[in-house]
């Protein structure tokens, strides 16, 4: 690591409260049952490809993400499936879903569940993007953005670097670091299966400085890979944000409205590259993550690595269990993730974390008047400014908050999180995104 | 396992910051400024100090409970800043009365009138100053002599003027400005706060400490006093180096009157100030070269208060115009 960079624009520097850096990584067995989503990334849910009563096994494919942007889902136990119908996802929603009582937990046979390392890559550049999504791989960073898509490159669009999102600027959440410190060279691998499966000469890492040990590791394996550059980054959130890191490593800017491509990046996060390795090297689709599970009361919180649809529940009861305080559960972490209305919603791919707030932490004060303090304008890393867009969606001047650029805002919720006055500038950003996008809507239909 | 959880909308953090720990915060950063007052002028600084800021909560309480029938908020301690700042901004030979009549000024129809914290354009401090010195000129226009009649409570004493009073009755004859040169302070005098003024007006060391403080603290930003102490400065620079036997030097106009405690202090204020950076550096120029205009050519000796609110009064207009730069437009990428 040679070079200290970060993002000049905005951000702020919530607590870090990062419990269970020292965790190692546990194993969670399965429950005894999970309820899988079919729609657990952005775009299109996939469809159920079994029925009530087949048996499947950890691998088996379970849901097919048939449109462009979707993903396939598969089987994270082994059993027979329960009921195709419905369960809730993280916001308390009901959507469709393969239920699947736990039997054992026997794999499907191409899958290489040894500890090997394997190294030699030997898959050319489309089939790493073609098995990409046949292993239903997902931005694993929260965003959930199907894997595939960002590597077919649109005609005329020019890609030279592979960004390797490894910040986790979130507070609380370790899941990114425990992996970097664990599978250091399963990334890595993974790391360079993307940069082949995007063609292109330069993969860069971004990790920011509250995780020397991670950036150490990192940068000393790196050396082995001539196309692989370790950055350490000056902490301060949003880093992880595609557009800041972006900005942060490269020095490039993605205008509003517009996406890595076009300014020639992929960006990625370590835990889609170890999920990268997994199916290219090991025939191992997508069926876990590494879920951080923590909360100031908890008694054994620390990283799991979860089946996919295990419910919250489970994973919580491995940690010491529900304490007796608790106001809020998060999906994720404190500043973008989604409180969750109950405890059976379960772990889908992008979920990073499962945070425990006690009364105390997940109160909201009283809000006051603005005081004009210009503290939301200056921590927006967008340069947005969110009191005036807050003040607009109040007063519900959409055109104007279109105008004001609401739709560039990233929903990191910096604004929020500073303001003095307790303002809940985001809830009103969000509406004000969505009544500008049925605007726009309405207009161009 | 049946806690109901509460459902709201990320982030799900929040700083420390408040509005409560902003406004005592820059209390705090005054101390300096109402310690070397009470050590220059003596007990009748504290009392003026403690006059005003009572003046300043009474008046918002009872504006909020009973004309407005809101849940009064004074604790949050931006009326006691208010009411430090307007004793800070007169003579230490202004009656009491007086100052509670600025206070009510300040509060009432600056403040409250508008819709209270957060609402008022102007700085209602310096609304409070200019109604006191149209109101009562011949008590905010009577200078006291530093370091004397310390346990007086009443005022008797009262000399010729302030530094810039002196300078600007010379202009005013047509003489030089030697004639006098005696009767000036010197530089450290001017720093340290031992002069002729208002009562949080004299010490630039102070004023210093107490915005170091708040520069700590992210109370204020750099740009707003450095943009409007270097404004003035140049602007007086230049008339200073065309005529020195007139003009009086640059470093004198930043320490003199009002221009330490107002650029840090009152050009600050969070509301009556624009919102974006560029806006606070072109506000802060404006603040400068007002300032400038006025003492080198007005009729007054001191600029300070008419250039913020000038500026005040300009800030909506900035703030339309000098918006933040978007991440992604207007660079190369
Ligand atoms: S307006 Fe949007 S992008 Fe800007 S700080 Fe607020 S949440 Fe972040
Ligand atoms: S941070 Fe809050 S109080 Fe400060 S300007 Fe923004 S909305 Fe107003």
């Amino acid at each position: 690591m040679a070079v200290v960079k970060t993002f000049p624009m905005g951000g702020v520097h919530p607590p870090e409260n990062k419990f269970t850096a020292d965790s190692a990584i546990q194993i969670l067995d399965p429950p005894d049952e999970v309820a899988i989503l079919l729609g657990q990334h952005i775009g299109a849910p996939a469809e159920a490809v079994v029925q009530k009563g087949d048996t499947v096994k950890v691998g088996t494919l379970i849901g097919e993400g048939k449109a462009f942007i979707s993903a396939n889902v598969h089987s994270s136990v082994s059993g027979t499936v329960k009921r195709v119908d419905e369960a809730l996802d993280a916001a308390g929603f009901r959507k469709p879903a393969v239920v699947i009582s736990v039997e054992g937990d026997e794999w499907e046979e191409r899958i290489d569940r040894s500890p090997e390392l394997v190294t030699e890559i030997n898959t050319p550049a489309e089939e790493i993007v073609q098995r990409i999504k046949a292993a239903g791989i997902v931005g694993m960073g929260g965003a959930a953005f199907p894997t595939n898509v960002k590597y077919m490159v649109p005609e005329g669009k020019q890609v030279d670097t592979l960004v390797i999102n490894g910040v986790e600027c979130e507070p609380y959440l370790t899941a990114d670091h425990r992996l970097m410190l664990e599978h250091t060279d399963e990334v890595l691998i993974g790391v360079e299966v993307l940069r082949r499966a995007l063609q292109v000469e330069r993969a860069v890492i971004g990790i920011e400085l509250n995780k020397s040990d991670a950036i150490e590791i990192m940068s000393k394996h790196a050396e082995r890979f001539p196309h692989i550059e370790v950055y350490g980054l000056k902490v301060q959130y949003p880093q992880g944000a595609e557009k800041q890191l972006i900005k942060a490593i490269l020095d490039r800017e993605v205008p509003g409205g517009k996406l890595p491509l076009d300014v020639g990046c992929v960006v990625n996060n370590v835990g889609t590259a170890l999920a990268a390795y997994h199916e290219i090297q090991k025939n191992r689709p997508l069926i876990d993550r590494v879920v951080t599970v923590t909360g100031s009361s908890l008694s054994k919180r620390g990283n799991f690595q979860v089946r996919i649809g295990t419910p919250f529940s489970h994973a919580i009861e491995a940690a010491g269990g529900m304490p007796g305080d608790v106001a809020k559960v998060i999906a994720g972490g404190p500043m973008m993730g989604k409180a969750v209305p109950d405890l059976n919603v379960s772990v889908t791919k992008g979920t990073s974390g499962i945070l425990l707030l006690n009364k105390r932490e997940a109160q909201r004060e009283e809000t006051v008047a603005c005081i004009r303090c210009s503290k939301c304008v200056s921590a927006c890393p967008i340069g947005l400014e969110p009191y005036l867009l807050e003040k607009l969606a109040r007063m519900e001047y959409w055109e104007q908050s279109d105008e004001h650029d609401v739709l560039d805002c990233i929903e990191c919720g910096s604004c929020s999180y500073i303001c003095p006055s307790n303002r809940p500038l985001l809830d009103y950003i969000k509406l004000g995104k969505v009544k500008v996008h049925e605007m726009r809507r309405a207009s161009a239909g | 396992m049946s806690q109901t959880l509460i459902v709201s909308g990320s982030p799900h953090a929040k700083s420390d910051l408040t509005v409560r720990s902003i406004m005592w915060g820059v209390v705090i950063a005054l101390l300096p400024v109402f310690a070397v007052s009470a050590y220059v002028f003596g007990v009748r600084a504290i009392i003026a100090v403690l006059v005003t800021s009572a003046a300043c909560v009474v008046t918002e309480y009872i504006v909020q409970r009973f004309f407005l029938k809101q849940k009064p908020t004074v604790d949050d301690g931006s009326a006691v800043v208010t009411g430090m700042l307007l004793a800070f901004n007169v003579s230490v030979a202004v009656p009491l009365w007086q100052l509670v009549v600025g206070s009510i000024v300040a509060i009432a129809v600056a403040k409250m009138a508008f819709g209270g914290i957060g609402t008022n354009p102007f700085n209602p401090a310096l609304i409070g100053r200019a109604f006191m010195t149209v109101s009562f000129p011949v008590h905010m226009n009577t200078w006291v002599v530093p370091r004397e009649s310390l346990l007086s409570l009443g005022v008797d004493r009262a000399t010729g003027a302030t530094p810039l009073g002196y300078i600007a009755d010379a202009a005013a004859r047509g003489e030089p400005l030697s004639t006098v040169a005696a009767e000036l302070p010197g530089y450290s005098q001017m720093f340290l706060g031992t002069i002729g003024g208002s009562m949080g007006e004299i010490s630039a060391l102070a004023v210093l400490i107490g915005g170091a403080y708040m520069l700590y603290r992210k109370l204020i930003s750099w740009e707003t006093p450095v943009v409007f102490l270097g404004t003035l400065a140049a602007g007086t620079g230049i008339f200073w180096i065309i005529d020195p036997t007139a003009y009086a030097d640059p470093l004198f106009h930043v320490l003199a009157g009002g221009a330490m405690l107002g650029a840090w202090f009152m050009a600050t204020d969070m509301t009556t100030s624009p919102m974006s950076r560029n806006g606070k550096i072109v506000f802060a120029a404006g603040c400068g070269l007002i300032t400038a205009v006025i003492r080198l050519f007005g009729g007054f000796p001191e600029g300070v208060t008419y250039a913020i609110l000038l500026m005040n009064a300009f800030v909506p207009l900035i703030d339309n115009k000098f918006r933040p730069r978007r991440f992604g437009k207007g660079v190369a990428s």
